[in-house]
């Protein structure tokens, strides 16, 4: 391993110019001569628009134009996509409803968009909005989840009873089967509580018109600008993609909220043309809260089917998801193919049957999160399986043992095939980390101070690298999931790594480097890495997923291997050889069995003079490119462990120990996978204890400011052990699982299965705030005392 | 948000004065928290605005107030709608009961039903309880010395 190679923990390259104030986002561009939009949003859950005045409005200083639903139908310009199609059981298409930028007639939660308003500043443009008359027929509003379909209250006509799709998978006679042959059977309901993303920098977009070239240029916060880029084009219509350029500069955190494409960037690139200036958006926090997509709210009932020595039979789950007001850019597939596969979690279940109702509601929409899906799956599979191993009266690490899969490639009765893995080995190593052996005696000593203290397990699986094309297609997916890549090596012998994937916090400046480096024999400082602007790189799909790694990484690969390859063609030349007796190590082609080499610089310079090999024999240049699709998902798992200790009186809960044991394969910059585990445990955290998005009944956002939602602090933390097992990925080149996403997948059911293990009983909802808590606690502590 | 508030207050006049007094805009408009404007419509009718602060958020609303169910000098029902722009909107009523207290002077009784939305409530749900609380003691602390007069 070199120092700067693959398995080295470089430190990122990136966080010079981030913590020196030196990173540029979106807000931090800006263009002469630009206009400033603030969006008029709806303060009801539901209603109707009856008129909208801005006669006042335009009159105002400033103010150069309000636009509404009205203009972008005039435009032709169309409503925001959902690209992935989803069938009910019946064969129906999902009931999808319209989706305009700004309102057309009706707004559908609060924080809807019902008018944009242009001004030469942000606070004429929010004054004017003052002025703009909206008159509303209220409608009632539709809230919870489960209920929703029950409502008389129809929020889209296409959907009469609130409802998107009644989905399936599965086998339902044979899991049927399995539960009448059971000698157990354990149940449980769940919510899934919805949570806000919250990343660090809110949205921002920034529209460009250039009359002369007629073009468009939109500088935004995305994931994935090639992807907003053809659905801005193609879908929305503000204009062919030749004509159409998307940049997503530096951007701090997506968490997922930045793959959709919403409906400010669309008004502001579509009214950059309108006022004839740039048009600049900067949402302010509560706008996030409101209008970022959230993540989870899902509400299910699940059984598992266990013989009498504890096997298991079978699995099968009834969720209610609620997908919002409308749907997202990839709503409908994370209640879906993002969380029914992943029911199996680690476990041998020979039949698994899952049924989904996807739901409208009058709050903002629901789409992918950290994880989307399958952290659903986990917290539904680990909360099921250690409530089982209490009811039989088996430990919670044997009763997961005895139940693990142990043979690979495993085909689960749910799609998935999971091609590696040693689960029992990570569970061996987390119990020896977390010193599983000493908690009755920890738990003893911490009820002599009058705490509850207890533990719970988590063995996750998470499906990753998304995915082959062909098969997400056939599941209804509107694009293919390949990622694609450019090695452009410069004549000096510098290289220059144009990629489809994004980082937004993830370091892929310093992790793709180092596979470059690596791979090539370059120092690190030679490497740069291109993203984010459709201009400058070729089309890709963009980060979520925790696939640039797996995905986006193997397409760079394959593309240096095609470098390397080119390389071997000039090397033969310049060293009169043949090109079969070429080698590359450690950045040198070496013609075998001789002492002539040729360092990598020199060869791309050979390649660009060309002066040793005739052009009809061998093309100039060293720039390759290559697409790389999947071949199956990765499927990182673990164990995470977690302990915690009640206080009785006041509910409080603090995570004493946590213990993090992942097979992510192969690990790149093992430094940048840590600090990615500890940020998802960070976020499952405080979806356990602390977050919740809460909408009254009247649909109005209770929780729209750091007041009243809360994230997690380092305070609410204990100090993460972390540990590795290492099964290498069969399904891509460099055997790479992937690692964004496990924390925020295994946390939250290891923390609810500790809290009730400490409390005794299955009755704590996340989040398990103090009040949860204590409640649950009280029923303990009479039973402590009775005892 | 809804929002429920009661209570009651003795004021230092007869119920006539105090019904009087209930049913003057002008009287009101120096009463209520933050009132600009009062003008009456009609009897039962009047259009308003008013500033409210509620926690960070400081916004001018203006509106409709009715009075129904009057049952002079015994009370009435008093509702109101008001929009506040990227505010939000405010609506409810309050049911005003008057009757004789005792050792002289007029109890009146109220119960609120409020509903707030938009800005207003993202960023200050925690403080609609104390706020109303507040504005009502203000009113009232002021309708007394103004009764008494």
């Amino acid at each position: 391993m070199s120092a700067t190679g693959i398995g080295a923990s470089v430190r990122r390259k990136e966080d010079h110019r981030f913590i020196t104030g030196a990173g540029r986002y979106t807000d931090d561009i800006n263009r002469p001569d630009q206009a400033h939009a603030y969006f008029l949003r709806s303060p009801h859950a539901h209603a109707t628009i009856n008129r909208i005045d801005a006669t006042k409005a335009m009159a105002m200083p400033g103010v150069l134009a309000v636009l509404t639903g009205a203009d972008l139908e005039a435009d032709k310009i169309g409503g925001l996509i959902c690209g992935w199609m989803i069938h009910s059981k019946d064969g129906s298409p999902m009931k999808a409803g319209p989706h305009p930028a700004l309102a057309q007639g009706k707004v559908r939660y609060v924080g809807d968009h019902v008018a944009v308003i242009v001004a030469d500043t942000y606070a004429q443009a929010r004054d004017a909005a003052e002025a703009v008359v909206v008159d509303y027929t209220v409608l009632p509003a539709v809230v919870d989840t489960a209920t929703a379909t029950k409502s008389k209250t129809v929020i889209h006509d296409v959907a009469p009873d609130n409802t998107v799709y009644n989905w399936h998978l599965g086998n339902k006679d044979e899991t049927e089967a399995a539960f009448k042959a059971a000698a157990h059977v354990v149940k449980l309901d769940l919510v899934n509580n919805r949570l806000a993303p919250n990343p660090m920098e809110p949205r921002a977009a920034l529209g460009v018109y250039d009359k002369g070239e007629d073009h468009y240029t939109l500088y935004t916060t995305s994931q994935n600008p090639h992807v907003a880029r053809l659905v801005l084009s193609a879908f929305i219509g503000i204009a062919p993609e030749n004509k159409l350029r998307v940049i997503a500069p530096d951007v701090g955190g997506g968490f997922g909220s930045k793959i959709f494409i919403y409906a400010e960037e669309t008004v502001c690139v579509w009214a950059a043309k309108k006022v004839g200036r740039p048009v600049k958006w900067n949402s302010d926090r509560t706008e996030a809260f409101l209008s970022d997509a959230h993540g989870r709210d899902h509400v299910t009932h699940a059984e598992l089917a266990l013989d009498a020595n504890g096997k298991m039979l079978g699995l099968r789950a009834h969720t209610i998801a609620n997908l919002g007001a409308y749907l997202s850019t990839f709503s409908s597939s994370v209640p879906t193919y993002l969380y029914a596969p992943l029911l199996s979690g680690q476990y041998n279940i020979p039949a698994i049957y899952a049924e989904v109702d996807a739901v409208y509601t009058t709050t903002a929409p629901v789409d992918a999160y950290r994880g989307a899906g399958r952290p659903e799956a986990t917290f539904v599979v680990e909360r099921l399986v250690e409530k089982a191993a209490r009811q039989i009266g088996m430990d919670p690490a044997r009763f997961r043992q005895i139940n693990y899969i142990t043979k690979f490639p495993h085909q689960t009765p749910v799609i998935m095939c999971y091609d590696a893995g040693n689960y029992n080995a990570s569970m061996k190593k987390a119990l020896e980390i977390a010193d599983y052996k000493g908690f009755p005696k920890r738990r003893r000593e911490a009820e002599r101070r009058g705490k509850l203290r207890g533990i719970g397990f988590s063995s996750y699986i998470e499906a990753c690298g998304i995915a082959p094309s062909a098969a997400v297609g056939s599941l209804g997916a509107g694009v293919g999931l390949w990622e694609s890549a450019e090695v452009r090596v410069n004549p000096v012998g510098t290289v220059e790594i144009l990629t489809g994937s994004h980082s937004h916090g993830q370091g892929h400046e310093t992790t793709f480097a180092q596979l470059v480096s690596d791979r090539l024999g370059v120092p690190l400082e030679a490497v740069s890495i291109v993203h984010g602007d459709t201009d400058k790189v070729q089309m890709g799909m963009g980060t979520y997923g925790s696939r640039s790694g797996a995905v986006g990484m193997s397409a760079i690969s394959k593309a240096l291997d095609k470098v390397i390859a080119k390389g071997k063609k000039v090397a033969a030349y310049v060293l009169e050889a043949s090109e079969k007796d070429i080698d590359f190590k450690d950045g040198k082609f070496s013609v075998k069995g001789t002492d002539k080499t040729l360092d990598f610089g020199s060869c791309a310079l050979q390649a660009y003079i060309a002066h040793k090999f005739n052009g009809q024999d061998l093309e100039p240049g060293l720039k390759e490119g290559a697409f790389y699709d999947p071949t199956n998902f990765t499927f990182p798992a673990g164990v995470h462990i977690a302990e915690v200790e009640i206080d009785p009186d006041t509910g409080v809960t603090t995570v004493v120990n946590w213990t993090a044991v992942d097979d992510f394969g192969v690990i790149i910059n093992p430094m940048i996978v840590e600090g990615q585990v500890h940020g998802g445990i960070a976020q499952g955290i405080g979806q356990a204890l602390l977050e919740g998005v809460i909408y009254n009944k009247d649909g109005q956002l209770v929780t729209a400011s750091y007041m009243d939602y809360t994230m997690p602090r380092a305070d609410d933390l204990p100090s993460f052990k972390v540990g590795m097992t290492t099964t290498a990925c069969p399904s891509n080149p460099l055997g790479i699982k992937g690692c964004g996403e496990a924390g925020a997948i295994a946390a939250p059911p290891a923390l609810i299965n500790a809290i009730t293990d400490a409390v005794g009983h299955e009755d704590v909802a996340m989040p398990a705030t103090p009040k949860v808590v204590w409640r649950a606690a009280q029923k303990a502590v009479s039973k402590m005392a009775a005892e | 948000m809804a929002m429920k508030m009661s209570g009651e207050v003795t004021l230092p006049a007869s119920r006539d004065v105090v019904w009087a007094k209930l049913n003057d805009p002008e009287a009101l408009k120096a009463c209520i928290p933050g009132c600009e404007e009062l003008v009456k419509d009609d009897d039962t009718h009047f259009s308003a605005v008013a500033k409210i602060k509620l926690g960070p958020v400081k916004a001018t609303f203006r509106g409709k107030v009715e009075l129904s169910e009057l049952d002079p000098p015994n009370g009435y029902v008093i509702s109101g709608e008001g929009e506040g722009g990227i505010a939000g909107f405010a609506k409810g009523g309050a049911k005003v009961t008057l009757t004789d207290a005792e050792g002289g002077g007029t109890l009146l009784s109220y119960e609120v039903d409020a509903q707030v939305g938009g800005k207003i409530m993202q960023l200050g749900s925690r403080l609609i309880d104390s706020v109303a609380k507040k504005y009502a003691d203000e009113f009232f602390a002021k309708f007394a010395a103004l009764v008494a007069a």
